[in-house]
C-alpha cells in the first residue's frame, strides 16, 4: 500500500499551512499555492502528513491510501 | 521551410469508404431525409447491452478530444447500479472547431439516434443534449428535431435540449454535470467522475455528439463495417475542421490515419506557402510543416511527432504570419476563459499571457524565453481540469516548432508578422458569454 498526498486545487486558497507543517514534501509557488514536490509520503512522515491534512483550513489537502493497482 | 510536399493521391478505394457521417448532407433535412440517407434505426434491439459489445469491438474512441474508448465508458455506466443519465456534449468550446455545430445543424437526427441508442444501452432514464445557450437558433432547431421524433414515437425517452454557458471550460464534462445539477458550468474536482456520480448523483455517460453519431451508424452496420475504414489501431472515420491558409476551409470527414498533408490537400491545398500546422486547437500543438505533413491523424500518430489530435482541428499556418503574436492572443483568451477556481490557473495563465505578449509584441529582452519556460511547470498538472495543461502544451510546442522566431523576438524585437490581421479565430467580446450559470 502506498500513501500519496493530493491537493484539491479548487478548495485550496493558498493559506500555506501545509508547507509550514510538511516542508519536506510541500513547497509554495510564487503565488503562495502548494506544490507537492514528491506525492508519495515516506512512512516516517505519515504522522506529519496527517497533521497537515487536519490543519488545512480549507480541507484541501488529501491523503490517499492506495492498495496495489489503481487505474 | 517546405511547402508543397508530394502527397499520395487519395485512392478510389478510399473515396468509396467515405463519406459516412456526412453522407446525409445531400439529403433533405428532417426525419424522412435522414432515414433515406442512412436507413431506419431499429430500436429497441432485443438486447440493448449487446450494442456495448459491438461498440467495444468496433474500436470507436471518443471524438471530443480525449480519445477514450467509447464502449468502455458506456460499460462503466451500464454496470453501475441505480438510475443513469446520458449527456450528449455538443457545446463545442473550441473556437477553431466547427464539426459539432455542422452535425447538429445539418444532421441532428444522426446525433439523436446515437442518444437513443446510448440511453437504451446503459439503461438511462434521462437524456440531455447540451449546446451553447447563446445559440438560440440552434436550440430551436434541435427542439424541433426532438419534437419530430417524439411525434414519430422514435425515442425511448424525450431528449432535453439544454443551453449551457458558452465558455471554453464549460464544455468539459464535469462542468456540464455541475451545471445540470444546478451549479455553475465550471469543472469540478475528481473523483467522483461523471460515470461514477454525475447528473442528479446518477452514473452519467457523457459522450461528444460526433461519438454518438458514429454510434448511430455502428448500430446499423456493425463493428466490421466500422473497421473497414481507418487503421486497425485507430478504426473508423472522424470529422476534422480545417482552417487557415487553405483554399477550401471547412469540415471534412476523413479516415483515421489520413496524413495531415492529405487533409490539407482535401481542403483545396495550401493557399500560400505554409510554414506550420496547428493541430488539436488551443489545447493543441504547433508542428513545423515538414514534421506534420506525413503524420497520420490519430492520437498516437500525432503524439509520435510531438503533436496532438484533440477534436480534429487543423490550422494551416502561412509563412510570414507570426505564431508568437497569435499564440500570445490565444493564451490571453484562454487566461480569461479560466474558471479562476484553481490558484495556479488563475494566476499562472495571466502571467503566461503577459510574458508571451511582452516577447511577441515588445521583445528585445534577455531572459524573456527563460521566464516563460519557468512559468510552465507552475501551471502544468496543477488544476482540477486540463485547462492549464492544454495551454502549457500549446506554449511548449510554440518554442519547439519556432525556436528561431522566438530568439528573433527576444533579441531583435517584434517581427513584421505581428501587424498582420489575426488568423486564429477568437470570439469577439460581444459574442462571448461571460456568465457561468
Amino acid at each position: 500500500m502506498s500513501v500519496t498526498l493530493r491537493i484539491n486545487p479548487i478548495a485550496c486558497t493558498g493559506h500555506g499551512m501545509c508547507a509550514e507543517l510538511l516542508p519536506e514534501v510541500i513547497e509554495l509557488d510564487r503565488w503562495g499555492y502548494p506544490v507537492v514536490v514528491s506525492p508519495a509520503i515516506p512512512r516516517p512522515l505519515l504522522d506529519h502528513a496527517r497533521r497537515a491534512v487536519q490543519a488545512c483550513p480549507r480541507l484541501a489537502l488529501l491523503v490517499e491510501e492506495r492498495a496495489g493497482k489503481h487505474r | 521551410m517546405t511547402a508543397l510536399m508530394p502527397v499520395p493521391a487519395l485512392t478510389a478505394r478510399t473515396a468509396r469508404r467515405i463519406p459516412r457521417l456526412l453522407a446525409g448532407l445531400g439529403h433533405p433535412p428532417g426525419l424522412a431525409g435522414h432515414e433515406h440517407a442512412y436507413g431506419p434505426l431499429r430500436v429497441p434491439p432485443r438486447r440493448p447491452g449487446r450494442l456495448i459489445d459491438v461498440v467495444e469491438a468496433s474500436g470507436l474512441t471518443g471524438r471530443g478530444g480525449a480519445g477514450y474508448p467509447a464502449g468502455r465508458k458506456m460499460r462503466a455506466v451500464a454496470v453501475a447500479p441505480g438510475r443513469k443519465t446520458v449527456v450528449a456534449n455538443g457545446a463545442e468550446g473550441e473556437p477553431a472547431s466547427g464539426k459539432d455545430r455542422l452535425l447538429l445543424t445539418r444532421l441532428p437526427h444522426l446525433v439523436l439516434d446515437g442518444i437513443a441508442l446510448a440511453v437504451q444501452a446503459v439503461g438511462a432514464d434521462e437524456a440531455y443534449l447540451c449546446v451553447h445557450g447563446t445559440d438560440g437558433a440552434l436550440l430551436g432547431h434541435l427542439e424541433r428535431a426532438v419534437a419530430e421524433r417524439e411525434a414519430a414515437g422514435l425515442d425511448p425517452l424525450p431528449v432535453q435540449v439544454t443551453g449551457i454557458p458558452g465558455r471554453y471550460v464549460s464544455s468539459e464534462q464535469s462542468s456540464i454535470v455541475q451545471y445540470l445539477n444546478g451549479g455553475p458550468a465550471k469543472p469540478t474536482f475528481s473523483p467522483p467522475r461523471p460515470h461514477e456520480r454525475g447528473v442528479h448523483g446518477q452514473p452519467t455517460l457523457v459522450h461528444n455528439v460526433e461519438t454518438l453519431a458514429h454510434l448511430a451508424l455502428i448500430a446499423r452496420r456493425g463493428d466490421h463495417w466500422f473497421r473497414g475504414a481507418g487503421l486497425p489501431s485507430a478504426p473508423g472515420t472522424m470529422l476534422v475542421t480545417v482552417s487557415g491558409a487553405v483554399r477550401r476551409p471547412g469540415v471534412y470527414e476523413i479516415e483515421m490515419g489520413t496524413t495531415a498533408g492529405e487533409v490539407i490537400t482535401l481542403a483545396g491545398g495550401p493557399a500560400v506557402r505554409l510554414q506550420a500546422l496547428l493541430t488539436g486547437g488551443y489545447f493543441g500543438t504547433w508542428l513545423p510543416a515538414e514534421t506534420a505533413w506525413p503524420a497520420p491523424l490519430t492520437h498516437a500518430g500525432l503524439r509520435a511527432v510531438g503533436g496532438s489530435l484533440g477534436a480534429g482541428i487543423v490550422v494551416a499556418w502561412p509563412a510570414g504570419a507570426c505564431p508568437l503574436a497569435e499564440t500570445a492572443r490565444v493564451v490571453r483568451y484562454m487566461a480569461e476563459e479560466s474558471a479562476g477556481q484553481c490558484g495556479p490557473c488563475r494566476f499562472g495563465l495571466p502571467a503566461l499571457a503577459d510574458a508571451l505578449a511582452a516577447l511577441a509584441f515588445s521583445g528585445g529582452r534577455e531572459g524573456a524565453i527563460d521566464g516563460i519556460a519557468e512559468l510552465l511547470p507552475l501551471v502544468e498538472r496543477r488544476g482540477a481540469c486540463r485547462h492549464p495543461d492544454g495551454v502549457a502544451q500549446l506554449v511548449r510546442s510554440l518554442f519547439t516548432a519556432f525556436p528561431a522566431d522566438a530568439h528573433w523576438h527576444q533579441w531583435q524585437g517584434a517581427c513584421g508578422g505581428v501587424r498582420r490581421p489575426p488568423l486564429l479565430p477568437l470570439p469577439g467580446d460581444e459574442e462571448r458569454d461571460w456568465n457561468w450559470g
